[in-house]
């Protein structure tokens, strides 16, 4: 089946039509010069270095041994989102994040659904995530996943058309707000007359949507509206600093690192220069395992001891909640629908990428015999690590998986080879369609809320499908537009430009 | 704020201001070096760089001789030297990073702006192109460092460790060169008491070249419309409250700024930090010739540097109670 692409009915795209959401803008960068375009992706480059917006890579080192930090490529050309098309992704999201949440709840707590038969009971006893700390432990709201992010890829479905689906839950720790945030900045910066043709939804506004879920889920104690929130960073060498600098920065609260924190009497204090100052809330970027030495790994230095103490007592939240892990397993994956269904009593909106569990027999089978053609994945890896990827796999590959299928079928699952939609980007030769996918990002707090959009991933080698920026991926700013307001200008971009409206007609 | 959040904006000024008179005393010694004059004495001008900041041993251990080339690539651009330009700079900018937060971003990104600068002009030669305008650079970014965090942060707790840190060292380092450059003197020149020494033959390049490494030479001029003098160069270095890199005047400026912080009423530091500041500000420039000016400044180091521990332990790192 042909690929999707977002902004023309047909590849390859020359003389193909494009999409009514992207005319405006095919328009437009049709009369833009080339040197342009590429002038403009150095301005942002220069731009990002100076700001320092890069992050560190793992394992690699300058001449000099220091780690080296990079950029992660942005890409100019937007993911446009048709505003219909957002609203059900949004209620889909929506739904799916609470059912998840209520998941979680019921695991540490009654475990209705394992009784029911519905997950087997296997996959939570087995699950390296599952905390048993937290069993019986209320949380405010009972909310764990405070801040999901829910990778989302369109693909075409059995009908041919494009269909949004979720590839992934990340509600552990996950990250790339920032870059959604800042490319929005640049965008805006580099091509202001963009949006004054085009509506675009505004996402500025997610620090404060952020600090407003964490003050919610404030111990009862702590008034909401003025409950210490902290944000707990493993400190400058980890590769998403920028990140949590930047969202602690806007959101005007402290970030602190594991020896800031104390724990007195089963309460968490910060170390200031006045003294001691007490905590409510942490919204940690720290996994579990190193959040307490006293319970967890006794040897990390990124936590503080006595913190499971001082949360199990009700006296500090912690966001995103110990044990969340449980759920964003990729063998609790394929039971996400049956989990809306439990929960919810509603059919889900958004649909899961079929899925085949190695750990049964007959799913087994059919990947072992179709390893060539799918994607099997490690149930433990992270960040496109322990892939196998059929299709562009060597013999050797795909027999070492094969391998290592059978010493531990219960560790993979497998799904086929989604087509990903793609979308023109920036490359050597011009412009090219590259792989796409979405992470929006989902707040629980009093409501389930978002910022509309989220962070758009590029996978910049041609053919490729991999878009993690560990492994060489890029970013787009993602626009969902407001079709209503279709004529005025964006309310960020009014902001901007301290209210004074732009009505410019041509090009530049 | 947070205790380590204010130990690295008070080093990320430090480290700063550190590069800037690390610079300053540079360009002084390679302006001397090119006026003719026994090689031995250039040898000993380039010793007593190293001196100042206690780096012979260091120095010895990566080089044979004492030569400007290998002075001048030591204090510059050597990373295992933590006192070069290089790696106070990137000091300067680690613990900016580390802190971000709590820096506008105009203070981060000149911070950045001048690593990255910084890498750059000494991947491409420039510095030993033109060692003159690299040190020039290194004091204006000083310069704008200061200028952005006066014009743009909130002078709140951060605003005021941030300045405490430049004082601090500015005290430090200008101390240390005056010991130098007098020692210097009393040793190499005239080798006996100073007073004396206006009486002899002196070196006038000597003297317009310390108040030059302080920006201090027109001051003088204006200050004392006279010859210069070393008793008039250790006044206006010493006790001049008007004069900005004085000691008195950075004490001065350093007091103001600890008054503002922590929560004590008479914590440890604002005691010993105005005692400092007394000995300057009712102080003689006779007396403190009769006690000897390198005994004076000794001491005076001595107690900057328990000021610093003084202010780490009521404020950066504080015992838990």
């Amino acid at each position: 089946m042909q690929k999707y692409d977002e902004m023309y009915t047909m590849l390859p795209f020359d003389g193909s039509d494009v999409r009514d959401h992207y005319k405006a803008y095919a328009q437009w960068l049709a009369q833009q010069p080339a040197q342009t375009m590429a002038a403009r992706a150095a301005e942002a480059e220069m731009i990002f270095r100076r700001v320092g917006i890069t992050f560190a890579v793992y394992g690699e080192k300058d001449a000099s041994g220091a780690g080296t930090e990079r950029l992660i490529p942005f890409d100019l050309i937007p993911r446009i989102i048709p505003g219909a098309e957002w609203t059900r992704m949004q209620a889909g999201l929506v739904q799916r994040v609470t059912a998840l949440n209520r998941f979680i709840a019921d695991i540490y707590h009654d475990q209705d659904i394992l009784r029911a038969g519905i997950v087997p009971r296997d996959l939570i006893a087995n699950n390296a995530q599952y905390r048993p700390e937290m069993v019986g432990v209320d949380v405010p709201r009972d909310i764990y996943a405070h801040i999901a992010g829910i990778d989302i890829v369109r693909a075409r479905n059995a009908r041919g058309e494009g269909e949004y689906f979720v590839l992934e839950d990340n509600l552990r720790v996950p990250s790339g707000v920032s870059y959604m945030l800042e490319n929005r900045k640049m965008m805006m910066r580099l091509f202001p007359d963009l949006f004054t043709r085009h509506a675009v939804q505004p996402v500025a506004h997610y620090p404060d949507m952020l600090l407003d879920t964490l003050r919610a889920s404030a111990p009862a104690r702590a008034a909401s509206d003025s409950a210490t929130v902290v944000v707990l960073t493993p400190g400058m060498y980890n590769s998403a600093y920028f990140e949590h600098a930047f969202l602690a920065q806007q959101m005007g609260v402290e970030l602190v690192e594991g020896p800031d924190l104390v724990v007195k009497d089963k309460v968490v204090y910060m170390r200031t220069t006045r003294g001691l100052q007490r905590v409510d809330v942490i919204y940690r970027r720290v996994d579990d395992d190193f959040l307490d030495p006293l319970v967890f790994r006794p040897n990390s230095t990124l936590g503080c001891a006595g913190l499971m103490d001082a949360y199990r007592a009700g006296n500090v939240t912690i966001c995103n909640a110990v044990g969340t892990g449980v759920a964003d397993d990729k063998s609790v994956y394929p039971y996400v629908p049956e989990m809306i269904r439990f929960y919810l009593g509603e059919e889900p909106i958004l649909s899961n990428v079929p899925t085949w569990l190695c750990r049964k027999q007959d799913d087994l089978k059919y990947v072992l015999a179709h390893l060539h053609e799918l994607v099997v994945k490690e149930v433990h890896g992270a960040g496109g690590y322990g892939m196998l990827i059929g299709p562009a796999a060597t013999r050797t590959e795909i027999e070492d998986f094969r391998r290592a299928l059978l010493a531990n079928p219960a560790g993979y699952i497998a799904q086929p080879t989604l087509s990903l939609s793609s979308c023109p980007t920036m490359v050597d030769a011009g412009i090219a369609p590259r792989h796409i996918d979405l992470r929006p990002f989902v707040l629980s707090g009093e409501t389930v809320r978002m910022a509309a959009g989220g962070l758009t991933r590029v996978a910049l080698k041609d053919g490729s499908l991999v878009v993690n920026s560990s492994q060489g991926g890029g970013t787009k700013d993602t626009w969902v537009l407001n079709e209503q307001a279709q004529g005025q200008p964006s309310p960020e971009l009014v902001q901007e430009l301290g209210g004074m409206v732009q009505s410019m007609g041509g090009g530049w | 704020m947070l205790s380590r959040t204010a130990d690295h904006l008070f080093w990320m000024s430090r480290y700063t201001e550190r590069a800037e008179n690390t610079a300053r005393m540079l360009n002084v010694s390679y302006d001397t070096s090119m006026l003719p004059q026994p090689a031995e004495m250039a040898r000993k001008d380039w010793m007593g760089v190293l001196s100042i900041s206690e780096l012979i041993p260091a120095y010895d251990r990566r080089h044979t001789q004492v030569t400007r080339e290998g002075v001048l690539h030591f204090m510059v651009r050597d990373e295992n030297n933590p006192s070069s330009i290089y790696s106070c700079l990137r000091a300067a900018r680690e613990n900016a990073r580390a802190v971000r937060g709590a820096l506008t971003s105009e203070v981060w990104e000149t911070q950045n702006q001048t690593w990255l600068e910084l890498n750059r002009q000494l991947q491409d030669g420039w510095f030993e192109r033109d060692p003159m305008q690299f040190f020039e650079w290194v004091k204006y970014r000083s310069h704008l460092s200061r200028g952005v965090s006066l014009g743009t942060m909130l002078q709140d707790e951060s605003f005021h460790f941030v300045r405490l840190g430049t004082f601090l060292e500015r005290a430090d380092n200008t101390a240390r060169l005056l010991d130098v450059k007098f020692h210097a003197i009393e040793n190499d020149y005239h080798g006996t008491d100073l007073r004396q020494v206006g009486q002899q033959q002196f070196d006038f390049y000597h003297w317009s070249a310390v108040l030059r490494s302080v920006s201090a030479f027109e001051v003088y001029r204006k200050v004392y419309r006279d010859v210069i003098t070393p008793e008039r160069v250790a006044e206006l270095l010493i006790l001049r409250r008007d004069m900005p890199r004085s000691l008195h005047a950075s004490m001065h400026e350093l007091m103001d700024n600890l008054r503002q912080v922590g929560h004590q009423e008479m914590s440890e530091s604002l005691r010993s930090a105005g005692l400092l500041l007394a000995q300057l500000q009712y102080g003689r420039i006779t007396e403190i010739l009769d006690t000897g000016l390198h005994a004076y400044l000794t001491q005076f180091l001595d107690r900057v540097n328990l000021l610093g521990g003084q202010i780490s332990r009521d404020f950066l790192a504080p015992e838990l109670v």
